[in-house]
């Protein structure tokens, strides 16, 4: 069933347009991540579906009900849409203790005094932060903050969560803690999560599905970790989610050329008759040799990176990035100088017409 | 808690946003265009011809150009005594720096018109202490300098709003980065070529706009000139609007010729403010960071004990002495008595604070007054400052500018905007009673408000509201339990900023108050009119005594908390 349906959202700021004819579903009890570059519009996606946000048009509804029509004259303010929301900056109220900071959605709601301090003190327990309940957020880490932040949102217990960029603020070590905690809590408690977020590797963390939107607000593809990641249905999505080749391959009569030499390409040829074309493939998808079968490239660039070393191949014109684990390199003899000749071959290559590139080389 | 409660949202916004425009169009917006509808507008005509000829007419000009010569004058001394002062007690080794500064800050406490009161007692050309002394003493024929002239009123101009340059360029000097001094030292250049190529290019702007923040008080400053100009027929236009508005009881003409001249202030002021945020705007903060930086220090050697003497006597002469004078007058028996131990008493204190109903009606309209003004603009201009900082709608920027306007409306402009608009045309007239006063005072403060307000809403970041709201609360909720406690400092600090200055307000209610609705700077000024000296002096001194231990409380509160506060 679908929690979240968004239809047809457009929304403008000014002259700017972030979004037109959006369209997105999230179903029951999954964790949805909503991943794309800084500016690209997810924040505002979740601010209209929170109700911060009024649409232009199109319509939202969560759990069946429409909360957002702007056509049919529907805003349901965010008080009433029932939803966690977890910020960024934390937003914890720092006039108040971590328990009133949990306890206020209760409050609110009206839950009897027993009641209440039960379900406050086993939600921040729930969060990791038993015993801090006294403290003010000024004697809190960020890590902290943000578990209040979260124990605050979950404390209502609702059936969605929304959080924005909810881990960006903390140090690297804080983060992949946390990430697992969230994916743990979620699954516990059987709620729905709409994450947002530009970091690719929380994303293929926590995420049941997840959809890829670029800078002009348009989603390019959504699916689950293992397909947005080994199957990208174009380009933007194959770079962002992470570092990505793309050599430039020529058409030339039945044969398929690198760069502007004659070496043909060793991989299965692709479906179309586009005259230029884009291998796509990631460092770790190439497969050195000192000599054999394969395209013939001079090493340009070496570079010692402890446990790995790091290459920048030129093959006739066209140039790749690769890396291979050091003691691979000193047992396989992979060890190339600046300027040395080397073999490339593929594990795994992705065609992409060239017409499509332009936008990613771009960026 | 999960399922979406159908219903419809109570629209507080849209009655925030309405309250406040309502407020300041009606306190704000409407007595300002009122003096120009009135200076423009005869007999259901636009009228310039009119306007020309008021200003041409003898006293008029005079006044404009009265006003003009003192606040230049005033402008130009300040300057030069507040950069002085301010480079001493930042870039040289002189001692007690820190002392000295808090000392040199001390006459933005005073009311000038008391400190012009106690300088008419010291020099005016016949009675004057310091006058009498010399003439006695040392068979002078004439006074050794007469208060009452443009020199008299631009020196004790001078003395009271020099802080505002030297606050400024302190700041300046203060937060320079001497990394900009340092390299020009190492490329060999001398202090002296430092100070003319680096130092002062740098600081430039913040002498700039304190010098206009000076010739804008100065403008429209009414109660050094009403003291000490009047005695010989010297007008600037505050006080000449005043005397006309006074004289005729409000006759068409005179309302006429106040509003033109009033016309002419808002003008000047507007200008004067243009140009300050030009001069900001050049980008000095790019230079002058905000934080704080140890600067080098100038070795004053030989002239480090003749300077600091300079200060102590600077001090001694412009602060210490008239003070003390307002508390010795305010104990003698009577006016011209010498001071000997027979002729003081505290008779008078008690006499103002216990038996005279004049000064006791002053002091309680002042305090009451100052308590309700403080505590309506307060919550106003949280309101308003929320429109303005926090809401997203159409034509806040009109806000924006209602709020600020009366910065660049002078007192004696609003007092007689009210005039126009409280006194029975539009169905009200509150005219004689304190309300007029209040909705002046209201007008008149509304900016300080709006700023300290301003401040504090900026440092809430919008997120915690959205929490609120998320949380299930409803916008008046996550107002009253996120915002509201979180700007409580700002409010506070709203509060003494108006309650403080209107214990000692001169120019609004001067020209706004009747027989039982004086004020204690109503009550000073009129008695010493009077020729009632040494109860005008004594109420003077309890005037200081309120002001300074309210404002040593603010600052000691303030200090200790400054720290805090939201995220």
């Amino acid at each position: 069933m679908d929690i979240i349906r968004v239809e047809g959202i457009a929304k403008s700021y000014g002259k700017h347009r972030v979004h037109e004819n959006l369209s997105l579903t999230i179903r029951q009890g999954e964790c949805f991540t909503l991943l794309g570059p800084s500016g690209c519009g997810k924040t505002v996606l979740l601010r209209l579906i929170a109700g911060f946000e009024i649409p232009d048009g199109g319509k939202i509804s969560i759990g069946g009900t429409v909360v957002s029509d702007p056509a049919g004259g529907i805003d349901i303010s965010p008080d009433s849409r029932g939803l966690g929301v977890v910020f960024q900056d934390y937003a914890v109220w720092p006039h108040m203790t971590v328990f009133d900071n949990v306890a206020y959605p209760l409050k609110l709601a009206k839950v009897s005094r027993e009641n209440l301090k039960e379900r406050v003190m086993e939600t921040i327990s729930m969060v990791g932060m038993g015993g801090l309940e006294k403290r003010f957020p000024s004697e809190l880490s960020g890590g902290q903050q943000q578990r209040v932040a979260l124990a605050r949102a979950l404390v209502a217990k609702p059936s969605l969560m929304l959080l924005d960029e909810p881990l960006t603020n903390l140090d690297a070590n804080l983060r992949e803690e946390m990430r697992f905690e969230i994916k743990e809590l979620q699954r516990k408690l059987n709620i729905t999560v709409f994450y947002v977020t530009h970091d690719q590797e929380i994303a293929l963390a926590i995420s049941d599905r997840l959809a890829i939107m670029d800078e002009g607000g348009h989603i390019r593809q959504t699916g689950t970790p293992w397909e947005i990641f080994e199957r990208p249905e174009d380009p933007f999505v194959f770079n962002f989610m992470g570092i990505a080749n793309f050599l430039s391959v020529r058409k030339a009569g039945e044969d398929y050329l690198v760069g502007d030499g004659v070496q043909r390409m060793p991989w299965e040829k692709p479906e179309g008759d586009a005259p230029e074309w884009a291998a796509g493939f990631r460092p770790s998808d190439v497969r050195l040799a000192q000599n054999g079968e394969g395209l013939r490239g001079i090493v340009r660039r070496a570079s010692f990176l402890g446990a790995m070393m790091d290459y920048l191949i030129e093959i006739d014109g066209a140039s790749l990035r690769t890396s291979v684990e050091t003691h691979e390199a000193l047992t396989e003899k992979l060890m190339f100088q600046e300027g040395e000749t080397c073999v490339v071959n593929f594990r795994n290559l992705l065609w992409f017409d060239a017409g499509s590139l332009t936008e990613v080389l771009k960026s | 808690m999960n399922a979406i409660t159908q219903k419809r949202s109570f629209g507080a916004a849209q009655i925030i946003l309405f309250l406040s425009v309502a407020i300041l169009v009606v306190v704000v917006a409407v007595p300002v265009l009122l003096i120009f509808f009135n200076a423009f507008w005869v007999g259901g005509k636009f009228n310039l011809r009119d306007v020309l000829k008021i200003i041409g007419e003898p006293d008029t000009y005079q006044a404009l150009v009265n006003s003009l010569i003192i606040a230049t004058g005033t402008t130009l001394g300040s300057t030069v005594i507040g950069t002085f002062f301010a480079w001493l007690v930042t870039r040289t080794d002189l001692p007690y720096k820190r002392f000295m500064k808090s000392m040199f800050l001390v006459p933005f406490m005073l009311p000038s018109f008391i400190g012009a009161l106690a300088w008419k007692m010291l020099l005016s050309p016949r009675a004057g202490f310091i006058n009498r002394f010399f003439m006695v003493n040392f068979g002078l024929s004439a006074p050794v300098f007469n208060i009452y002239s443009y020199a008299g009123i631009i020196l004790v101009e001078i003395m009271y709003l020099f802080p505002f340059v030297f606050i400024q360029v302190c700041g300046a000097l203060e937060r320079m980065d001497p990394t900009l001094e340092e390299s020009a030292r190492i490329s060999g250049a001398g202090l002296f070529t430092i100070t003319r190529k680096i130092t002062i290019p740098l600081v430039m702007p913040s002498i700039l706009s304190g010098a206009l923040l000076i010739m804008l008080y100065s403008m429209a400053h009414f109660g050094t000139v009403a003291v000490l100009g009047i005695e010989n027929g010297i007008f600037n236009i505050p006080t000449l609007i005043y005397q006309r508005i006074h004289q005729s009881a409000g006759s068409f003409a005179s309302i006429r010729t106040g509003t033109v001249l009033a016309t002419v202030l808002v003008v000047t002021a507007a200008f004067i403010i243009w140009l300050q945020g030009k001069i900001l705007s050049k980008g000095h903060y790019q230079i002058i960071a905000g934080k704080s930086f140890r600067p080098m220090e100038l070795k004053l050697r030989t002239l480090r004990v003749p300077l600091f003497i300079f200060c102590l006597a600077y001090i001694g002469f412009t602060i210490v002495l008239p003070t003390v004078v307002i508390f010795l007058v305010g104990g003698l028996k009577t006016y011209g008595l010498p001071f000997t131990w027979e002729n003081l008493s505290l008779d008078n204190y008690k006499f103002i604070l216990f038996d005279y109903k004049v000064t006791k009606d002053a002091i309680w309209n002042s305090v009451t007054l100052g308590l309700s003004a403080a505590l309506v603009t307060m919550f106003a201009g949280v309101m308003i400052s929320y429109v303005i900082v926090k809401m997203k709608v159409r034509g806040k920027g009109i806000l924006e500018f209602l709020g600020m306007l009366p910065f660049s409306v002078p007192g004696s402009v609003i007092a007689l905007g009210v005039i126009l608009a409280w006194s029975g045309k539009f169905g009200i007239n509150l005219y004689n009673t304190v309300w007029i006063i209040l909705v002046a005072y209201i007008a008149r403060y509304m900016a300080f408000s709006l700023r300290a307000n301003s401040a504090a809403l900026e440092q809430v970041h919008d997120s915690l509201v959205e929490a609120a709201r998320a949380c299930g609360a409803t916008m008046w909720q996550a107002l009253k339990d996120i915002v509201l406690p979180l700007v409580r400092p700002g409010m506070l600090a709203a509060f003494f900023l108006i309650f403080l200055p209107s214990l000692r307000e001169l120019t609004v209610s001067i020209m706004l108050y009747a027989p039982t609705t004086r004020t204690i700077g109503v009550a000073i000024y009129t008695l010493n009119e009077d020729g009632e000296t040494v109860v005008s002096a004594a109420l003077a001194g309890i005037a200081l005594i309120l002001i300074v231990t309210g404002q040593s409380l603010v600052n000691y509160f303030t200090g200790k908390t400054g720290g805090a506060g939201g995220k």
